[in-house]
């Protein structure tokens, strides 16, 4: 009994190989296929958002699918459940092999999804970064939702308009070692120091992206500074957070706020005027530029050089910047007019 | 300590009571100088309304909490998953508002606190009859619910307008200037307080967490004990998150993360032992309100972000080394009461 069991057990591990043995050949034939038809015959492009069930990436994966629809590719959407650096690697192996024509990625990692990335391209897969990039030598383009100095430049106009352009402000930001935030708070502060002289900052806080840490932190904010104007959450979780807090306090529509943030979450206090209007790209159309982008590099229009212009339907003509990135344009500003059209 | 229960002579419980008080004692005489001091830096820490009300309101959950932590804690076990339960219920709260429009407020908290429990009860049923420590046991429960609540939640989020204003009042509506939460956090420990005290079945929580063994051949109902204990913890988290979703009005799948740590520390500070059988609610309730209140208080202080962690880990470390030497002075004085004896 059991020699037959072993046997049969080897027979069945034995016909496992084969049949991925067979399987991963005719994969390998598939992309070999699609990679070689190169004017632009295999318009796939696969979606590989940071996580699934995001609605921020729901929407940017919609509007990638309405460019797609317009340009009579196919759409199709993957991704890990959780947003870990290596969650992706297994996705894009698995692309590769299906020899799509494109991933169009929003990357959880700069570093470590590159091997997996490089191996695609030398497959003849496109690939495409938006919303979070990877290091310059794994992808072809960037879509960039929006640059650091248009970032800080929205914000620092938003609260100058919203305090009359004097006063004490303060920054309620993510954790103290996240980069872009950083970035962003240091363009400010340049910002508000050439052009806004009546503007002074008094403190930055952090909140951690956690609700309840930016909430106390408002509160300690609003305390400590008696004549606060304003104050600026470079974070989507810093100013709702925020918002609610000031809500509920004697300060509601007496210190502004503004900062980045999404509809959905803002929308109960723009409409009782807690905020009058923060900012945020729109990720439908990065994800609508994105899949236009893929397209771009599909079809041979661009290789990811500076210079490089393509049309991206609705949005008009974009051209590659340096490193290859392409840069959706100044952000958008979401207020009690617009912000009814969104849902994100 | 062990041997406190055991020797009950009059002269020692009324030091051992006097030692209790000390310590709770000390807490409170903490706290008290941390508002005096940020209120001398910055007088609206308690004078402005806004002031008054945070310095009520925000210990309030972790209070709820921190008392259902103590109560475990004293048994010589530990929840490690109270936050996840919060964070659970909180969410859960939302969807209730979302799914079920209309719903009473008072059947939303009904619910969450049942769930909360239940939650609680399978840490509880773990523990008391897999006879696994209840620091694995809760450190699994802590991702498994985690995890259900990530699957459940995915990076959906509840919103504040999602909620019906009449909840979110709640969070920040005040009864002769008294937040309705910290009322809600009184009264819950009051009654845990005065159980812990003066019940046999509270008592019973000392004794186990004192002699586990000894409970055991004394006939206690050590294994019903350790139920009650997990779910009231639970049931008390499942509160917490009712309350949290009222006060935060954002709820993701994180919310609560980290309270775990917030709930013991502030139950060790209040002079809970790590160990069992030592301690009490009261104190526990006071070391939540001395934790948050110090967060709230350094940057008034003008003591910068990255301290305020470092801070609190000093106040824990201190609070242990306390309890050790306590601890120790205590088992020479139960000593030398036996040898004069």
């Amino acid at each position: 009994m059991l020699f037959q069991k072993k046997t049969r057990a080897a027979a069945l591990a034995a016909l496992a190989v084969s049949v991925a043995l067979v399987a991963t050949g005719c994969a390998a034939g598939d992309s070999g296929s699609g990679g070689g038809e190169g004017d632009g015959g295999n318009l796939s492009i696969t979606f590989l958002p940071k996580n699934l069930g995001n609605p921020y990436f729901d929407t940017s994966n919609a509007g990638g699918e309405e460019a797609i629809e317009e340009f009579d590719g196919t759409f199709a959407e993957v991704g890990p459940a959780e947003a870990t650096p290596d969650g992706q690697v297994s996705y894009i192996n698995t692309l590769t092999q299906q020899g799509v024509g494109a991933i169009a990625i929003s990357a959880n990692d700069p570093k470590a999804i590159c091997d997996a990335l490089n191996e695609a391209r030398d497959a003849g897969v496109k690939v495409v970064t938006f919303d979070s990039d990877t290091n310059t030598d794994c992808r072809d383009v960037f879509v960039n939702q929006a640059d650091a100095e248009g970032i800080a430049k929205v914000q620092v106009d938003l609260i100058a308009e919203q305090i009359g352009d004097a006063g004490e402000i303060a920054i309620l930001s993510a954790s103290a070692n996240a980069t872009n935030q950083n970035a962003w708070i240091e363009l400010m502060k340049e910002q508000l120091a050439a052009d806004h002289p009546g503007i002074e900052l008094v403190e930055v806080v952090y909140g951690d992206d956690d609700d309840q840490t930016s909430f106390d932190k408002t509160a300690a904010l609003l305390q400590t500074h008696p004549n606060l104007k304003g104050i600026v959450s470079p974070t989507t979780v810093g100013i709702a957070a925020a918002a609610r807090y000031l809500q509920t306090s004697e300060y509601q529509g007496k210190v502004a706020l503004t900062g980045l943030g999404t509809p959905n979450q803002m929308r109960e206090y723009v409409e009782d005027g807690t905020v009058t209007a923060f900012a945020l790209w729109n990720p439908a159309d990065l994800g609508y530029l994105a899949a236009y982008a893929s397209k771009a590099l599909i079809e041979g229009d661009i290789t990811g050089a500076e210079g490089d212009t393509f049309d991206a339907g609705k949005l008009g003509e974009y051209t590659v910047g340096a490193d290859g990135v392409v840069l959706l344009g100044d952000p958008f500003v979401f207020d009690a007019e617009n912000i009814g059209e969104f849902d994100f | 300590m062990s041997t406190a229960t055991t020797t009950p002579t009059s002269n020692v419980t009324k030091r051992l009571g006097a030692i209790g008080k000390a310590r709770e004692f000390g807490i409170l005489l903490a706290l008290v100088i941390v508002i005096i001091a940020a209120t001398a830096a910055n007088p609206n820490f308690l004078f402005s309304a806004d002031g008054w009300r945070d310095l009520l309101l925000t210990p309030s959950i972790l209070v709820l909490v921190a008392v259902g932590q103590a109560i475990v804690l004293i048994t010589r076990n530990v929840d490690l998953s109270v936050g996840s339960v919060l964070g659970l219920t909180a969410y859960l709260t939302g969807r209730l508002f979302i799914d079920f429009p209309g719903i009473p407020i008072i059947a939303v908290f009904v619910i969450a606190v049942a769930f909360g429990g239940v939650l609680g009860l399978i840490n509880g049923a773990l523990v008391a009859f897999a006879k696994v420590p209840a620091m694995v046991i809760t450190l699994g429960t802590l991702y498994a619910y985690r995890g259900i609540n990530v699957l459940w939640t995915g990076s959906d989020r509840i919103n504040a307008s999602d909620l019906p204003k009449s909840f979110l009042a709640l969070g920040t509506e005040q009864f002769l200037t008294i937040p309705i939460l910290t009322i809600i956090a009184l009264v819950v420990l009051i009654i845990a307080g005065w159980y812990m005290k003066n019940t046999r079945g509270g008592r019973e929580f000392y004794a186990i967490g004192s002699d586990p063994a000894a409970a055991e051949l004394y006939g206690l109902r050590v294994t019903r004990r350790l139920l009650t204990a997990f779910l009231l913890s639970g049931a008390l988290a499942g509160l917490g998150g009712v309350l949290y979703a009222a006060r935060y009005g954002t709820i993701n799948s994180q919310a609560g993360s980290g309270w775990e740590l917030d709930a013991v520390g502030a139950a060790v500070i209040g002079g809970v032992a790590i160990v069992g059988g030592v301690g009490s609610v009261w104190g526990a309730a006071i070391g939540a309100v001395l934790l948050l209140t110090i967060n709230r208080a350094l940057p008034i202080l003008g003591i910068p972000d990255f301290w305020q962690r470092a801070v609190v880990g000093v106040l824990i470390i201190g609070a242990i080394v306390l309890d050790r030497v306590l601890a120790v002075r205590q088992k020479r004085k139960l000593i030398e009461a036996r040898d004069d004896s």
